[in-house]
Protein backbone atom coordinates (compact mmCIF):
# COMPACT_ATOMS: atom_id res chain seq x y z
CA UNK A 1 0.00 0.00 0.00
CA UNK A 2 1.03 3.60 -0.62
CA UNK A 3 -0.84 6.86 -0.98
CA UNK A 4 -0.73 9.27 -3.88
CA UNK A 5 -2.15 12.77 -4.12
CA UNK A 6 -1.93 15.25 -6.95
CA UNK A 7 -3.33 18.69 -7.57
CA UNK A 8 -3.27 20.65 -10.82
CA UNK A 9 -4.65 24.15 -10.55
CA UNK A 10 -6.61 25.78 -13.35
CA UNK A 11 -7.54 28.80 -11.23
CA UNK A 12 -4.43 30.95 -10.73
CA UNK A 13 -5.87 32.61 -7.63
CA UNK A 14 -5.48 29.27 -5.81
CA UNK A 15 -1.72 29.06 -6.54
CA UNK A 16 -0.59 30.53 -3.20
CA UNK A 17 -2.71 27.81 -1.49
CA UNK A 18 -1.22 24.86 -3.42
CA UNK A 19 1.13 23.80 -0.65
CA UNK A 20 -1.50 23.91 2.07
CA UNK A 21 -4.10 22.03 0.00
CA UNK A 22 -1.58 19.39 -1.04
CA UNK A 23 -0.27 19.00 2.52
CA UNK A 24 -3.78 18.38 3.81
CA UNK A 25 -4.31 15.75 1.10
CA UNK A 26 -0.92 14.15 1.86
CA UNK A 27 -1.49 13.92 5.62
CA UNK A 28 -4.91 12.31 5.03
CA UNK A 29 -3.09 9.48 3.22
CA UNK A 30 -0.84 8.75 6.24
CA UNK A 31 -2.39 5.37 7.01
CA UNK A 32 -1.68 4.22 3.44
CA UNK A 33 2.00 5.10 3.86
CA UNK A 34 3.37 6.07 7.27
CA UNK A 35 7.08 5.36 6.71
CA UNK A 36 8.15 8.16 4.34
CA UNK A 37 6.66 11.01 2.38
CA UNK A 38 7.60 13.27 -0.46
CA UNK A 39 6.28 16.02 -2.61
CA UNK A 40 7.14 17.48 -6.01
CA UNK A 41 6.03 21.05 -6.35
CA UNK A 42 6.11 23.17 -9.49
CA UNK A 43 6.69 26.76 -8.48
CA UNK A 44 7.93 30.01 -9.94
CA UNK A 45 10.47 29.97 -12.77
CA UNK A 46 13.12 32.59 -13.48
CA UNK A 47 14.07 33.18 -17.12
CA UNK A 48 17.22 31.32 -18.14
CA UNK A 49 17.61 29.76 -14.71
CA UNK A 50 17.23 26.20 -13.52
CA UNK A 51 16.84 24.65 -10.09
CA UNK A 52 18.67 21.67 -8.63
CA UNK A 53 17.12 20.26 -5.46
CA UNK A 54 19.79 18.52 -3.38
CA UNK A 55 19.57 16.58 -0.13
CA UNK A 56 22.14 15.77 2.52
CA UNK A 57 22.10 13.86 5.79
CA UNK A 58 24.59 16.50 7.08
CA UNK A 59 23.14 19.70 5.69
CA UNK A 60 25.18 22.17 7.80
CA UNK A 61 28.41 20.61 6.61
CA UNK A 62 27.46 19.97 3.00
CA UNK A 63 25.55 23.18 2.26
CA UNK A 64 28.14 25.55 3.77
CA UNK A 65 29.96 27.32 0.94
CA UNK A 66 28.36 24.96 -1.59
CA UNK A 67 27.05 27.81 -3.76
CA UNK A 68 30.49 29.41 -3.95
CA UNK A 69 32.29 26.09 -4.56
CA UNK A 70 29.85 25.01 -7.24
CA UNK A 71 29.84 28.47 -8.84
CA UNK A 72 33.63 28.39 -9.08
CA UNK A 73 33.64 24.87 -10.50
CA UNK A 74 31.13 25.55 -13.27
CA UNK A 75 32.04 29.25 -13.72
CA UNK A 76 28.55 30.56 -13.15
CA UNK A 77 26.50 32.38 -10.55
CA UNK A 78 24.86 29.92 -8.12
CA UNK A 79 22.48 30.75 -5.27
CA UNK A 80 21.54 28.35 -2.50
CA UNK A 81 18.42 28.33 -0.40
CA UNK A 82 18.50 25.72 2.36
CA UNK A 83 15.34 24.11 3.67
CA UNK A 84 16.12 21.57 6.42
CA UNK A 85 17.90 18.59 4.78
CA UNK A 86 17.22 19.95 1.30
CA UNK A 87 18.52 22.94 -0.61
CA UNK A 88 17.56 24.59 -3.86
CA UNK A 89 20.51 25.58 -6.05
CA UNK A 90 19.57 28.09 -8.71
CA UNK A 91 21.87 28.50 -11.67
CA UNK A 92 22.15 29.11 -15.41
CA UNK A 93 19.96 26.53 -17.16
CA UNK A 94 22.71 25.63 -19.67
CA UNK A 95 24.96 24.53 -16.79
CA UNK A 96 22.55 22.11 -15.09
CA UNK A 97 23.98 18.84 -16.37
CA UNK A 98 27.50 19.95 -15.57
CA UNK A 99 26.45 21.06 -12.09
CA UNK A 100 24.71 17.76 -11.49
CA UNK A 101 27.97 15.90 -12.06
CA UNK A 102 30.14 18.40 -10.19
CA UNK A 103 28.11 18.51 -6.96
CA UNK A 104 28.68 14.80 -6.44
CA UNK A 105 32.45 15.38 -6.57
CA UNK A 106 32.31 18.47 -4.40
CA UNK A 107 30.07 16.90 -1.74
CA UNK A 108 30.00 13.09 -2.02
CA UNK A 109 27.22 12.83 0.58
CA UNK A 110 24.85 14.94 -1.48
CA UNK A 111 21.92 13.45 -3.38
CA UNK A 112 20.32 15.22 -6.33
CA UNK A 113 16.54 15.04 -5.85
CA UNK A 114 15.49 16.91 -8.96
CA UNK A 115 16.53 19.21 -11.78
CA UNK A 116 14.44 21.54 -13.89
CA UNK A 117 13.14 25.06 -14.36
CA UNK A 118 10.14 24.75 -12.03
CA UNK A 119 10.32 21.46 -10.12
CA UNK A 120 11.42 21.09 -6.50
CA UNK A 121 11.32 17.68 -4.77
CA UNK A 122 11.31 17.26 -1.00
CA UNK A 123 11.25 13.80 0.55
CA UNK A 124 12.30 12.16 3.78
CA UNK A 125 11.66 9.21 6.05
CA UNK A 126 8.99 9.78 8.71
CA UNK A 127 5.29 10.38 9.16
CA UNK A 128 3.85 12.52 6.34
CA UNK A 129 2.86 15.26 8.81
CA UNK A 130 6.39 15.43 10.21
CA UNK A 131 7.91 15.49 6.73
CA UNK A 132 5.51 18.24 5.65
CA UNK A 133 6.26 20.26 8.79
CA UNK A 134 10.04 20.08 8.54
CA UNK A 135 9.95 21.54 5.02
CA UNK A 136 7.04 23.93 5.68
CA UNK A 137 5.29 22.44 2.65
CA UNK A 138 2.03 24.14 3.55
CA UNK A 139 3.53 27.59 2.94
CA UNK A 140 4.65 26.80 -0.62
CA UNK A 141 2.84 28.08 -3.68
CA UNK A 142 2.84 26.72 -7.20
CA UNK A 143 0.81 25.72 -10.24
CA UNK A 144 0.68 21.97 -9.53
CA UNK A 145 2.20 19.32 -7.34
CA UNK A 146 2.30 15.61 -6.53
CA UNK A 147 2.70 13.94 -3.16
CA UNK A 148 3.36 10.39 -1.99
CA UNK A 149 3.11 8.53 1.30
CA UNK A 150 5.11 5.33 1.35
CA UNK A 151 4.59 1.90 2.88
CA UNK A 152 7.68 0.09 1.67
CA UNK A 153 7.37 -3.42 0.24
CA UNK A 154 10.22 -3.78 -2.27
CA UNK A 155 13.19 -2.03 -0.67
CA UNK A 156 14.46 -0.34 2.49
CA UNK A 157 12.88 2.66 4.17
CA UNK A 158 15.38 5.35 3.19
CA UNK A 159 15.35 8.83 1.69
CA UNK A 160 16.40 7.37 -1.68
CA UNK A 161 13.52 4.90 -1.54
CA UNK A 162 10.94 7.64 -0.93
CA UNK A 163 8.98 9.12 -3.83
CA UNK A 164 8.76 11.21 -6.05
CA UNK A 165 11.56 10.22 -8.40
CA UNK A 166 12.91 12.74 -10.89
CA UNK A 167 12.78 11.15 -14.35
CA UNK A 168 14.03 14.00 -16.53
CA UNK A 169 14.11 17.79 -16.52
CA UNK A 170 11.00 18.94 -14.64
CA UNK A 171 9.54 15.43 -14.66
CA UNK A 172 8.79 13.14 -11.77
CA UNK A 173 7.09 9.85 -10.98
CA UNK A 174 5.24 8.50 -7.97
CA UNK A 175 4.00 4.93 -7.70
CA UNK A 176 1.50 2.89 -5.73
CA UNK A 177 2.08 -0.81 -6.24
CA UNK A 178 5.03 -3.10 -6.78
CA UNK A 179 6.99 -4.00 -9.89
CA UNK A 180 7.99 -7.65 -10.15
CA UNK A 181 10.48 -7.44 -13.03
CA UNK A 182 12.58 -4.58 -11.66
CA UNK A 183 15.75 -6.62 -11.17
CA UNK A 184 15.85 -7.77 -14.79
CA UNK A 185 14.95 -4.31 -16.00
CA UNK A 186 17.63 -2.72 -13.79
CA UNK A 187 20.25 -4.98 -15.39
CA UNK A 188 18.96 -4.12 -18.86
CA UNK A 189 19.02 -0.38 -18.14
CA UNK A 190 22.53 -0.66 -16.70
CA UNK A 191 23.70 -2.22 -19.96
CA UNK A 192 22.15 0.75 -21.74
CA UNK A 193 24.18 3.07 -19.51
CA UNK A 194 21.27 4.28 -17.38
CA UNK A 195 22.22 5.04 -13.79
CA UNK A 196 19.97 3.43 -11.13
CA UNK A 197 21.14 4.18 -7.62
CA UNK A 198 18.99 2.13 -5.25
CA UNK A 199 17.37 -1.31 -5.08
CA UNK A 200 13.98 0.38 -5.26
CA UNK A 201 11.47 -0.86 -7.85
CA UNK A 202 9.99 2.55 -8.58
CA UNK A 203 13.38 4.09 -9.28
CA UNK A 204 13.73 1.45 -12.01
CA UNK A 205 10.32 2.48 -13.37
CA UNK A 206 11.45 6.11 -13.34
CA UNK A 207 14.76 5.24 -15.01
CA UNK A 208 12.84 3.26 -17.62
CA UNK A 209 10.72 6.30 -18.51
CA UNK A 210 13.82 8.51 -18.63
CA UNK A 211 15.57 6.03 -20.93
CA UNK A 212 12.54 5.82 -23.25
CA UNK A 213 12.37 9.60 -23.48
CA UNK A 214 16.11 9.89 -24.11
CA UNK A 215 15.49 7.61 -27.08
CA UNK A 216 12.91 9.93 -28.55
CA UNK A 217 9.63 8.90 -26.91
CA UNK A 218 7.28 11.54 -25.55
CA UNK A 219 6.20 11.10 -21.94
CA UNK A 220 2.83 9.81 -23.19
CA UNK A 221 4.56 7.26 -25.44
CA UNK A 222 6.89 6.23 -22.62
CA UNK A 223 3.89 5.63 -20.36
CA UNK A 224 2.13 3.64 -23.10
CA UNK A 225 5.17 1.40 -23.50
CA UNK A 226 5.45 0.97 -19.71
CA UNK A 227 2.17 -0.95 -19.93
CA UNK A 228 4.02 -3.50 -22.10
CA UNK A 229 7.40 -3.60 -20.39
CA UNK A 230 6.66 -3.26 -16.68
CA UNK A 231 5.31 -6.31 -14.91
CA UNK A 232 3.49 -5.84 -11.64
CA UNK A 233 0.95 -3.58 -10.05
CA UNK A 234 1.03 0.13 -10.53
CA UNK A 235 -0.88 3.33 -10.40
CA UNK A 236 1.60 5.93 -11.65
CA UNK A 237 1.19 9.67 -11.42
CA UNK A 238 3.74 11.69 -13.37
CA UNK A 239 4.45 15.38 -13.08
CA UNK A 240 5.64 17.52 -15.98
CA UNK A 241 6.56 21.19 -16.18
CA UNK A 242 3.07 22.16 -17.24
CA UNK A 243 0.85 19.40 -15.98
CA UNK A 244 0.41 15.87 -14.76
CA UNK A 245 -0.56 12.43 -16.04
CA UNK A 246 -2.03 9.24 -14.62
CA UNK A 247 -1.77 5.62 -15.77
CA UNK A 248 -2.88 2.39 -14.09
CA UNK A 249 -1.83 -1.16 -15.00
CA UNK A 250 -4.42 -3.31 -16.83
CA UNK A 251 -5.50 -5.14 -13.65
CA UNK A 252 -5.97 -1.81 -11.84
CA UNK A 253 -6.20 -3.15 -8.31
CA UNK A 254 -4.34 -0.12 -6.91
CA UNK A 255 -6.99 2.49 -6.18
CA UNK A 256 -7.34 5.87 -7.88
CA UNK A 257 -9.94 8.63 -7.75
CA UNK A 258 -9.98 11.81 -9.81
CA UNK A 259 -11.98 14.99 -9.31
CA UNK A 260 -12.31 17.93 -11.67
CA UNK A 261 -13.90 21.37 -11.26
CA UNK A 262 -13.40 24.67 -13.07
CA UNK A 263 -10.67 25.42 -10.52
CA UNK A 264 -8.57 22.23 -10.46
CA UNK A 265 -7.96 18.60 -11.36
CA UNK A 266 -7.15 16.46 -8.33
CA UNK A 267 -5.93 12.91 -7.85
CA UNK A 268 -6.17 10.79 -4.71
CA UNK A 269 -5.60 7.13 -3.89
CA UNK A 270 -8.86 7.49 -2.02
CA UNK A 271 -11.74 9.96 -2.04
CA UNK A 272 -10.84 10.82 1.57
CA UNK A 273 -7.82 12.75 0.27
CA UNK A 274 -10.08 15.05 -1.74
CA UNK A 275 -12.84 15.88 0.73
CA UNK A 276 -11.48 19.25 1.89
CA UNK A 277 -10.91 20.67 -1.59
CA UNK A 278 -13.09 23.69 -2.42
CA UNK A 279 -16.27 22.78 -4.29
CA UNK A 280 -15.65 19.02 -4.06
CA UNK A 281 -19.38 18.42 -3.50
CA UNK A 282 -20.09 19.53 -7.06
CA UNK A 283 -16.92 18.21 -8.69
CA UNK A 284 -16.98 15.56 -11.40
CA UNK A 285 -15.53 12.57 -9.55
CA UNK A 286 -14.50 9.39 -11.35
CA UNK A 287 -12.14 6.43 -11.31
CA UNK A 288 -9.50 6.42 -14.09
CA UNK A 289 -9.82 3.44 -16.46
CA UNK A 290 -7.18 0.69 -16.44
CA UNK A 291 -4.38 0.78 -19.05
CA UNK A 292 -5.36 4.28 -20.13
CA UNK A 293 -3.04 7.28 -20.12
CA UNK A 294 -4.58 10.55 -18.88
CA UNK A 295 -2.94 13.98 -19.14
CA UNK A 296 -3.77 17.50 -18.03
CA UNK A 297 -1.62 20.48 -18.95
CA UNK A 298 -1.73 24.27 -18.95
CA UNK B 1 -35.06 9.95 12.94
CA UNK B 2 -31.63 9.52 14.53
CA UNK B 3 -28.75 11.55 13.12
CA UNK B 4 -25.08 10.80 13.60
CA UNK B 5 -22.21 13.10 12.55
CA UNK B 6 -19.13 11.02 11.73
CA UNK B 7 -16.82 14.06 11.65
CA UNK B 8 -17.92 15.03 15.14
CA UNK B 9 -18.44 11.69 16.88
CA UNK B 10 -16.15 9.25 15.09
CA UNK B 11 -16.64 6.08 13.11
CA UNK B 12 -16.52 3.49 15.89
CA UNK B 13 -19.42 5.15 17.68
CA UNK B 14 -21.49 5.05 14.49
CA UNK B 15 -21.01 1.34 13.90
CA UNK B 16 -21.50 0.55 17.60
CA UNK B 17 -24.82 2.47 17.61
CA UNK B 18 -26.07 0.86 14.40
CA UNK B 19 -24.97 -2.65 15.37
CA UNK B 20 -26.71 -2.29 18.75
CA UNK B 21 -30.14 -2.10 17.08
CA UNK B 22 -32.29 -5.19 17.50
CA UNK B 23 -35.18 -6.60 15.47
CA UNK B 24 -37.60 -4.76 17.79
CA UNK B 25 -35.85 -1.38 17.77
CA UNK B 26 -37.89 1.83 17.65
CA UNK B 27 -34.96 3.71 16.12
CA UNK B 28 -35.63 2.50 12.59
CA UNK B 29 -34.43 5.52 10.64
CA UNK B 30 -30.85 6.85 10.73
CA UNK B 31 -29.03 9.61 8.91
CA UNK B 32 -25.23 9.59 8.74
CA UNK B 33 -23.68 13.01 8.19
CA UNK B 34 -20.16 13.96 7.03
CA UNK B 35 -18.92 10.51 5.96
CA UNK B 36 -16.10 12.29 4.05
CA UNK B 37 -14.89 9.13 2.36
CA UNK B 38 -14.42 7.22 5.65
CA UNK B 39 -13.92 3.47 5.50
CA UNK B 40 -16.30 0.81 6.86
CA UNK B 41 -19.38 3.02 7.28
CA UNK B 42 -22.46 1.09 8.46
CA UNK B 43 -20.90 -2.38 8.47
CA UNK B 44 -22.13 -5.53 10.15
CA UNK B 45 -25.71 -4.32 10.68
CA UNK B 46 -28.33 -6.90 11.61
CA UNK B 47 -31.67 -5.15 12.13
CA UNK B 48 -34.50 -3.96 9.87
CA UNK B 49 -33.44 -0.30 9.99
CA UNK B 50 -33.02 2.34 7.28
CA UNK B 51 -29.70 4.17 7.09
CA UNK B 52 -29.07 7.12 4.78
CA UNK B 53 -25.47 8.19 4.29
CA UNK B 54 -25.27 11.85 3.23
CA UNK B 55 -22.17 11.83 1.03
CA UNK B 56 -19.46 9.61 -0.45
CA UNK B 57 -17.72 6.81 1.43
CA UNK B 58 -14.41 4.92 1.26
CA UNK B 59 -13.66 1.22 1.47
CA UNK B 60 -16.15 -1.46 2.57
CA UNK B 61 -19.30 0.58 3.11
CA UNK B 62 -22.28 -1.57 4.18
CA UNK B 63 -20.18 -4.72 4.40
CA UNK B 64 -21.73 -7.91 5.81
CA UNK B 65 -25.16 -6.30 5.89
CA UNK B 66 -28.17 -8.26 7.16
CA UNK B 67 -31.73 -6.93 7.02
CA UNK B 68 -30.86 -3.21 6.92
CA UNK B 69 -31.61 -0.85 4.04
CA UNK B 70 -28.62 1.39 3.45
CA UNK B 71 -28.75 4.25 0.95
CA UNK B 72 -25.60 6.20 0.04
CA UNK B 73 -26.23 9.66 -1.40
CA UNK B 74 -22.86 9.76 -3.12
CA UNK B 75 -20.27 7.34 -4.48
CA UNK B 76 -18.62 4.44 -2.68
CA UNK B 77 -15.04 3.13 -2.58
CA UNK B 78 -13.90 -0.47 -3.04
CA UNK B 79 -15.87 -3.39 -1.60
CA UNK B 80 -19.33 -1.90 -1.04
CA UNK B 81 -21.77 -4.44 0.44
CA UNK B 82 -19.03 -7.05 0.52
CA UNK B 83 -20.37 -10.37 1.80
CA UNK B 84 -23.91 -8.99 2.21
CA UNK B 85 -26.30 -11.62 3.60
CA UNK B 86 -29.68 -9.86 3.20
CA UNK B 87 -31.24 -6.40 3.08
CA UNK B 88 -30.78 -3.68 0.48
CA UNK B 89 -27.92 -1.32 -0.37
CA UNK B 90 -28.51 1.52 -2.83
CA UNK B 91 -25.67 3.70 -4.12
CA UNK B 92 -26.81 6.89 -5.84
CA UNK B 93 -23.40 7.51 -7.43
CA UNK B 94 -20.63 5.20 -8.69
CA UNK B 95 -18.99 2.22 -7.00
CA UNK B 96 -15.31 1.34 -7.10
CA UNK B 97 -13.79 -2.13 -7.37
CA UNK B 98 -15.40 -5.42 -6.25
CA UNK B 99 -18.86 -4.10 -5.42
CA UNK B 100 -20.97 -6.84 -3.82
CA UNK B 101 -18.04 -9.26 -3.71
CA UNK B 102 -18.86 -12.69 -2.20
CA UNK B 103 -22.40 -11.53 -1.30
CA UNK B 104 -24.76 -14.28 -0.18
CA UNK B 105 -28.08 -12.45 -0.42
CA UNK B 106 -29.96 -9.17 -0.51
CA UNK B 107 -30.06 -6.55 -3.24
CA UNK B 108 -27.28 -4.12 -4.21
CA UNK B 109 -28.30 -1.29 -6.54
CA UNK B 110 -25.72 1.03 -8.09
CA UNK B 111 -27.32 3.97 -9.89
CA UNK B 112 -24.07 5.04 -11.56
CA UNK B 113 -21.23 2.85 -12.85
CA UNK B 114 -19.34 0.09 -11.07
CA UNK B 115 -15.67 -0.49 -11.84
CA UNK B 116 -13.67 -3.70 -12.06
CA UNK B 117 -14.52 -7.03 -10.41
CA UNK B 118 -18.16 -6.17 -9.68
CA UNK B 119 -19.86 -9.22 -8.16
CA UNK B 120 -16.64 -11.23 -7.93
CA UNK B 121 -17.37 -14.61 -6.30
CA UNK B 122 -21.01 -13.64 -5.64
CA UNK B 123 -22.87 -16.41 -3.85
CA UNK B 124 -26.54 -15.47 -4.05
CA UNK B 125 -26.68 -11.66 -3.93
CA UNK B 126 -28.61 -9.75 -6.61
CA UNK B 127 -26.76 -6.77 -8.09
CA UNK B 128 -28.34 -4.20 -10.42
CA UNK B 129 -26.03 -1.60 -11.99
CA UNK B 130 -27.78 1.20 -13.87
CA UNK B 131 -24.58 2.16 -15.71
CA UNK B 132 -21.54 0.17 -16.85
CA UNK B 133 -19.29 -2.33 -15.10
CA UNK B 134 -15.52 -2.82 -15.44
CA UNK B 135 -13.30 -5.77 -16.29
CA UNK B 136 -13.30 -9.21 -14.58
CA UNK B 137 -16.80 -8.73 -13.22
CA UNK B 138 -18.60 -11.81 -11.86
CA UNK B 139 -15.30 -13.71 -11.78
CA UNK B 140 -16.04 -17.17 -10.27
CA UNK B 141 -19.59 -16.03 -9.49
CA UNK B 142 -21.48 -18.90 -7.93
CA UNK B 143 -25.11 -17.87 -7.49
CA UNK B 144 -27.40 -14.85 -7.72
CA UNK B 145 -28.11 -12.35 -10.51
CA UNK B 146 -25.95 -9.55 -11.91
CA UNK B 147 -27.95 -7.08 -14.02
CA UNK B 148 -26.10 -4.43 -16.04
CA UNK B 149 -28.17 -1.77 -17.81
CA UNK B 150 -25.09 -0.38 -19.59
CA UNK B 151 -21.97 -2.12 -20.93
CA UNK B 152 -19.64 -4.72 -19.41
CA UNK B 153 -15.82 -4.64 -19.60
CA UNK B 154 -13.32 -7.37 -20.45
CA UNK B 155 -13.51 -10.98 -19.28
CA UNK B 156 -17.09 -10.94 -17.99
CA UNK B 157 -17.95 -14.03 -15.98
CA UNK B 158 -14.56 -15.70 -16.14
CA UNK B 159 -14.65 -19.19 -14.56
CA UNK B 160 -18.33 -18.67 -13.82
CA UNK B 161 -20.39 -21.15 -11.82
CA UNK B 162 -24.18 -20.76 -11.62
CA UNK B 163 -24.76 -17.00 -11.30
CA UNK B 164 -26.94 -15.43 -14.02
CA UNK B 165 -25.58 -12.39 -15.83
CA UNK B 166 -27.89 -10.00 -17.74
CA UNK B 167 -26.34 -7.22 -19.84
CA UNK B 168 -28.31 -4.69 -21.87
CA UNK B 169 -25.36 -3.04 -23.67
CA UNK B 170 -22.16 -4.41 -25.17
CA UNK B 171 -19.80 -6.90 -23.55
CA UNK B 172 -16.17 -6.11 -24.35
CA UNK B 173 -15.18 -9.76 -23.98
CA UNK B 174 -16.38 -12.89 -22.21
CA UNK B 175 -14.10 -14.69 -19.75
CA UNK B 176 -13.20 -18.38 -19.90
CA UNK B 177 -16.25 -20.66 -19.85
CA UNK B 178 -18.79 -17.82 -20.01
CA UNK B 179 -21.24 -17.94 -22.92
CA UNK B 180 -24.37 -16.20 -24.11
CA UNK B 181 -27.48 -18.19 -23.29
CA UNK B 182 -31.09 -18.23 -24.34
CA UNK B 183 -33.42 -15.81 -22.52
CA UNK B 184 -36.40 -17.90 -21.40
CA UNK B 185 -39.67 -16.67 -19.81
CA UNK B 186 -38.45 -17.43 -16.29
CA UNK B 187 -35.44 -15.16 -16.89
CA UNK B 188 -37.65 -12.33 -18.12
CA UNK B 189 -39.64 -12.77 -14.92
CA UNK B 190 -36.53 -12.56 -12.70
CA UNK B 191 -35.30 -9.54 -14.61
CA UNK B 192 -38.64 -7.73 -14.51
CA UNK B 193 -38.74 -8.09 -10.74
CA UNK B 194 -35.12 -6.98 -10.20
CA UNK B 195 -35.38 -3.96 -12.51
CA UNK B 196 -38.55 -2.85 -10.79
CA UNK B 197 -37.03 -3.20 -7.31
CA UNK B 198 -33.92 -1.34 -8.49
CA UNK B 199 -35.94 1.56 -9.89
CA UNK B 200 -34.81 1.05 -13.48
CA UNK B 201 -37.11 1.59 -16.45
CA UNK B 202 -34.99 -0.60 -18.75
CA UNK B 203 -37.01 -3.22 -20.60
CA UNK B 204 -36.17 -6.87 -19.80
CA UNK B 205 -36.44 -7.80 -23.51
CA UNK B 206 -33.44 -5.56 -24.29
CA UNK B 207 -31.05 -7.71 -22.22
CA UNK B 208 -28.94 -10.70 -23.15
CA UNK B 209 -28.26 -13.49 -20.69
CA UNK B 210 -24.83 -14.98 -20.06
CA UNK B 211 -23.98 -18.02 -18.01
CA UNK B 212 -21.53 -20.84 -17.50
CA UNK B 213 -20.74 -23.30 -20.29
CA UNK B 214 -19.91 -25.70 -17.42
CA UNK B 215 -16.77 -26.93 -19.14
CA UNK B 216 -14.37 -25.96 -16.35
CA UNK B 217 -16.24 -27.62 -13.48
CA UNK B 218 -14.24 -30.82 -13.55
CA UNK B 219 -10.73 -31.55 -14.66
CA UNK B 220 -10.56 -32.30 -18.36
CA UNK B 221 -7.17 -32.77 -19.93
CA UNK B 222 -8.37 -31.08 -23.12
CA UNK B 223 -8.90 -27.89 -21.10
CA UNK B 224 -5.45 -27.97 -19.49
CA UNK B 225 -4.52 -24.68 -21.14
CA UNK B 226 -7.54 -22.92 -19.63
CA UNK B 227 -6.93 -23.90 -16.00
Amino acid sequence: MCGIVGLFLKDKTLEPELGSMLTDMLVTMTDRGPDSAGIAIYGAESAGAAKLTVQSDKPEEDFAALAADLGAAIEAQVTLQANDTHAILELDSTKVEQARQVVRDLRPGLRVMSAGAAIEIYKEVGLPKDVADRFNLSTMGGSHGIGHTRMATESAVTTEGAHPFNTGADQCLVHNGSLSNHNALRRKLKREGVRVESMNDTEVGAAYLTWKMQNGATLGEALESSLEDLDGFFTFVVGTKDGFGVVRDPIACKPAVMAETDQYVAFGSEYRALVNLPGIEDARVWEPEPATVYFWSH
Amino acid sequence: MQTYDVAENGLRGLNAALQAQSDETNQTSWEVQNPKGSHAIAVGLDAPIEVTVKGSTGYYCAGMNQQATIRVEGSVGPGVAENMMSGTVVVEGDASQYAGATGHGGLLVIKGNASSRCGISMKGIDIVVHGNIGHMSAFMAQAGNLVVCGDAGDALGDSLYEARLFVRGSVKSLGADCIEKEMRPEHIEILTDLLERAGSDAKPEEFKRYGSARQLYNFDVDNAAAY
